[in-house]
């Protein structure tokens, strides 16, 4: 269970909420509400007060590498640090069955960074999250790069992790998304929060 | 010694080539014109006070002029550091960060050169320790601005990938560790290219000094060699201190990175 009891983000009422295995939390709010720093906050990549456990585990007591490679936040935009894409992949074979998965041929792993697009290195950088297995994933708009057809092999692979009991929480700004993945919804409104389930 | 004075006279008719740095900022519109004549005026001044302090000190007997001196010296290296630098640490960090360093490195260095090569006697002789102490302020200096502002611009335009790093559960280091490489390698590469270079394509300006001032070309080279040593093992020690010194306030105890720190 993913516990988040009086979390403080900047220019946000605190916020508590409980989630369990399976659990898919669609974060909603206009452009720069704090959604994007709520995701930061939970991964511990910004200081914010709060206490933050996961199955009874606390954030704060436990090694920050290990606690972001059992919670792990997916920006909205993608970095990269070496020339080819394959470098920045542990587990290759793994990692290119999830990217056939999402429309992605095996050969883009010997491409160089520099020549993918944009929807190639949302797809990419999201397969890259999954090495590891974490327990939680925080995405931050992970469709925002893609077209219809890779949004939609997306939310499949989202509902497939579902399933097998990771917690999600997702940032999207399309309702018709949020109908069809959250089980809770939190809406965030003029610095106010709304957790619901659903 | 046996060299030609030079009158203020002769001083005038060089200042004249400065001109044609004013005239090329004006030319090209690079608005160095004020920055020219603020650090042209600022070497004037300074190196004419220096000359009256240094032969001042030169004939005392204490030692604390000496360290006095050298005291001085270092904390304008660590203020002329953080002063270099487009974008500084918040508060006090980048010209405390400079200040140590600066301290650290120079004074262990310069003493290790004057304990175990030069041996002069008195051992705190200004006319050994100063010039040595000032030549490897000066190069360190530059290793160091040039690393930190590499580092500092690196982090910020690297953002994005570090953080993608760290969110995929990078440990501290490991996650900069780019950055801090392309930094040090950046501070140490001036000194590396000028020990290449010095013999051939140009005759270093301590040992020129020396040479004109009527000392044997052979043993003014000796003098070059120590000065290269010194300054390259200075400016390595000193950049790696300072780059780390940074990466780590720049970074914090639960990995993230801190850009906020930055002014």
């Amino acid at each position: 269970m993913l516990s988040v009891k009086n979390l403080k983000v900047r220019g946000l009422a605190p916020i508590s909420f409980d989630l369990h295995k399976g659990d898919l939390l669609v974060v909603r709010g206009p452009s720069g509400s704090g959604k994007s720093l709520l995701l930061r906050a939970i991964a511990d990549l910004d200081e914010a007060s709060g206490e933050i456990t996961l199955d009874k585990g606390s954030g704060a007591r436990m090694a920050p590498h290990n606690w972001r490679r059992k919670v792990r936040f997916l920006s909205a935009e993608s970095g990269w640090w070496g020339e080819q894409v394959g470098a920045h992949f542990t587990e290759l074979a793994r990692a290119k069955k999830s990217a056939n998965e999402l429309g992605l041929a095996a050969k883009l792993f010997a491409s160089p960074v520099a020549h993918l697009s944009s929807g190639e290195r949302q797809r990419l950088s999201f397969v890259r999250a999954l090495e590891g297995s974490p327990k939680v994933l925080l995405l931050d708009e992970p469709t925002s790069a893609l077209d219809e057809v890779a949004a939609e092999l997306m939310e499949k692979k989202i509902l497939a992790l579902q399933k097998d009991g990771v917690i999600l929480v997702v940032v999207t700004h399309s309702t018709a998304q949020a109908e069809r993945l959250a089980t809770h919804t939190l809406t965030i409104e003029d610095g106010k929060t709304r957790f619901e389930a659903r | 010694m046996n060299y030609i004075s030079l009158s203020y006279w002769d001083l005038a008719l060089a200042s004249v080539l400065i001109l044609a740095n004013g005239m090329i900022s004006i030319w090209f519109r690079l608005g160095l014109e004020k920055t020219l004549l603020i650090n042209t005026t600022r070497m004037l001044v300074q190196l004419s006070l220096i000359g009256f302090v240094l032969k001042f000190i030169f004939v005392q007997t204490s030692p604390w002029w000496t360290i006095g001196l050298a005291l001085i010296m270092v904390a304008v290296a660590g203020r002329e550091v953080a002063a270099r630098l487009t974008t500084r640490l918040k508060g006090w960090w980048s010209y405390g960060i400079g200040t140590t360093t600066m301290f650290f490195i120079s004074i262990s260095t310069t003493l290790l050169a004057v304990a175990f090569v030069i041996s002069p006697d008195p051992w705190f002789a200004p006319r050994y320790v100063l010039p040595l102490l000032g030549m490897v302020l000066g190069n360190t200096l530059s290793g160091i601005s040039l690393g930190l502002e590499t580092l500092i611009t690196t982090l910020k335009r690297e953002r994005v990938s570090i953080e993608a790093r760290i969110a995929l559960g990078h440990k501290r280091f490991e996650a900069i560790e780019q950055p801090v490489r392309q930094a040090l390698k950046t501070g140490m590469m001036p000194i590396i290219n000028a020990m290449a270079a010095s013999g051939v394509v140009s005759l270093p300006g301590m040992m020129t000094g020396q040479i004109m001032a009527g000392a044997d070309p052979v043993e003014a080279t000796k003098y070059q060699i120590l000065i290269m040593f010194l300054i390259g093992g200075a400016t390595a020690s000193g950049t790696l201190l300072a780059v780390l010194g940074s990466a780590w306030r720049l970074s914090d105890e639960r990995g993230r990175l801190r850009l906020d720190r930055l002014e």
